[in-house]
């Protein structure tokens, strides 16, 4: 069986009440889930002998602006064994913008979620260590949301004390 | 570095500072002290600053700080055509800016379906292994000068303005090159320029043995490095790590083998693998990464045929000038691709390479306009800056310096 469909398979078996969508562009197979199910989901991708997903290349968020569901939180995560690369994407809105960390999974996601905060201001539950990562931590706004103009807000960055 | 008290420490630094730490000691902590390291400090390798917990000597807590040289590019890609984002990505990491405009262009060129001309294919390699032995130079130089050994520095600098050279008659620019194109490269590669890298080729094996001769039987050299931040296989790859310092740990890992884009499936190269996984190894795997670089350098002359070095698809990639200015039609499409953009496909794509920190990586999502909806960079820089607290517990103060030096950060990538 080839790998895309083994993964679909395997998705569809072990999580038979999760509902995933599966799309394809430009050859890169992308998953999307429900924000329920990505801890247990990213778990299992790691841990299944078959599959091995043991580096995570990458989490980031997208903000859609106008639609109902806000941010798009992104994972691209890869498989040394099988030489292939899986897109993960759940939606989460922006009246509950909260998702569960992945960091208990890889390492490496800490860091990461903590920059998709900073930017988006998505929070993530169980997160070790949630905090602005670039901006200073008296900042109060998100600066890659859609409605943070591009020049940035006067007065919203304190001066250092003299 | 001075010392800090607890009333001018950001408080949530502080807590996670003085979380309890895995490491024992056998006394109690009697000499505690927090360190403030940077972030201008010579051996932080720009703007980094670290914080350490001491006890005595010994670090028992570190928590980096980074940000200071966030400028905002991922905001700023949002913002204008992809053709304008070529200059920005030379200021990611500007030890291999052509590297990244290599990069850049790949996932541009995926997303928008553009085959590039095999000449064009073959100038790109050639460029980012010359880009990632000039990076691996500086890493290996700055290195030894953070350890003690001043002279390699120099000698490896030396080495490095050689392709300086290359650039300045390839592209015009010696240090942001912007050299790459939508579609292809901005010019033909001249003879002039593929003379120099011939010669700088043939030489490069016999000039890093003499750099290497000065290093590999120093006994100074060795005995501060060896067995210094080791990090296993496994917390390597939790860790995220890729790119030397992946492969200094024992995981043969290299995405020019795993995921083949340009033309690296033609070309014959090894893939050097250490298991130590300390600071020594990953000095050896980009010492051995100059000679594997060079070696794709030689075969890519080799294959290298006169050839088309741009595609030809006049509604998504600029003209050529000469022809703007004689042709009715080019001078049309260049106007549309400059005011409106490429308008690539509504869809998104990540595309990763092989670049000289690690693996360097775009993600656009577009929605089918002239400038991304979002740009993403995923830089090693920045992932392998997050495990520096795993790395240099336990250890002294002075071979933090060592450990930075060893996972080689560039803050104009992990800041972005």
């Amino acid at each position: 069986m080839e790998l895309k469909e083994l993964i679909q398979q395997k998705l569809k078996d072990n999580f038979t009440e999760a509902s995933f969508e599966f799309s394809e562009f430009r050859n890169e197979l992308s998953v999307k889930l429900n924000k329920k199910y990505i801890l247990q989901v990213c778990k299992f991708l790691k841990e299944n002998s078959d599959l091995e997903f043991l580096l995570c290349e990458d989490i980031t968020a997208v903000d859609w602006a106008t639609r109902k569901n806000r941010f798009t939180v992104v994972y691209h995560i890869f498989s040394i064994k099988n030489n292939f690369r899986l897109v993960l994407k759940s939606d989460v809105d922006e009246s509950e913008s909260i998702i569960d960390s992945v960091s208990s999974v890889w390492k490496t996601s800490d860091w990461q979620e903590r920059e998709c905060y900073d930017m988006y201001g998505i929070r993530f539950n169980n997160h070790p260590d949630l905090r602005r990562i670039y901006m200073p931590e008296e900042f109060e706004y998100h600066p890659l949301r859609k409605d943070f103009p591009l020049m940035g807000i006067p007065g919203s960055l304190p001066l250092p004390k003299k | 570095m001075d010392r800090l008290t607890k009333d001018n420490i950001q408080p949530k630094i502080l807590q996670k500072l003085l979380e309890d730490s895995d490491i024992t000691i056998e006394d109690a902590l009697e000499n505690e002290m927090i360190l403030n390291m940077g972030p201008q400090h010579p051996a932080t390798h720009g703007v980094l600053r670290l914080l350490l917990r001491l006890d005595g000597e010994t670090v028992i807590n570190c928590v980096p700080d980074v940000g200071y040289l966030h400028r905002g590019y991922e905001k700023m890609a949002e913002n204008m055509s992809y053709y304008e984002f070529i200059p920005h990505t030379d200021r990611l990491d500007y030890l291999s800016p052509i590297a990244n405009n290599v990069a850049w262009v790949l996932a541009v060129e995926k997303l928008a379906g553009i085959e590039v001309p095999v000449r064009a294919q073959y100038i790109r390699m050639m460029i980012a292994e010359l880009a990632r032995i000039a990076s691996h130079l500086v890493a290996i130089g700055s290195f030894a000068m953070d350890v003690g050994a001043l002279t390699v520095f120099l000698w490896t600098l030396r080495e490095r303005e050689k392709i300086m050279d290359v650039w300045d008659i390839l592209c015009g620019a010696r240090f942001t090159n912007s050299y790459t194109r939508i579609g292809g490269v901005a010019n033909d590669a001249q003879p002039e320029a593929l003379a120099l890298v011939k010669k700088f080729i043939n030489e490069i094996d016999d000039n890093l043995s003499e750099c290497e001769s000065l290093l590999n039987t120093n006994r100074i050299f060795i005995e501060r490095l060896d067995g210094v931040g080791r990090i296993s296989k496994e917390d390597a790859l939790s860790y995220g790590y890729t790119g030397p310092n992946l492969r200094a740990s024992g995981v043969e890992f290299d995405l020019r083998r795993a995921t083949p884009y340009l033309q690296y499936d033609k070309v014959d190269f090894k893939i050097p693998v250490y298991q130590e996984g300390d600071a020594l190894a990953r000095y050896f795997v980009r010492a051995d990464e100059v000679r594997e670089s060079a070696k794709i350098v030689k075969q890519c002359l080799q294959l290298m045929q006169p050839g088309e070095i741009k595609a030809n698809l006049p509604k998504s990639i600029l003209p050529q000038k000469v022809e703007v200015y004689s042709k009715m039609e080019e001078l049309i499409h260049d106007f549309m691709i400059v005011n409106f953009g490429i308008n690539p496909p509504v869809g998104e794509v990540y595309h990763a390479i092989e670049g000289s920190k690690g693996e360097l990586g775009f993600y656009i999502v577009s929605k089918g306009e002239g400038h991304p909806w979002k740009c993403k960079i995923r830089s090693p820089s920045f992932i392998h800056i997050q495990s520096l607290p795993h790395l240099v517990k336990g250890h002294m103060v002075s071979d933090v310096v060592a450990i930075i030096g060893s996972i080689d950060p560039i803050m104009g990538e992990a800041d972005k």
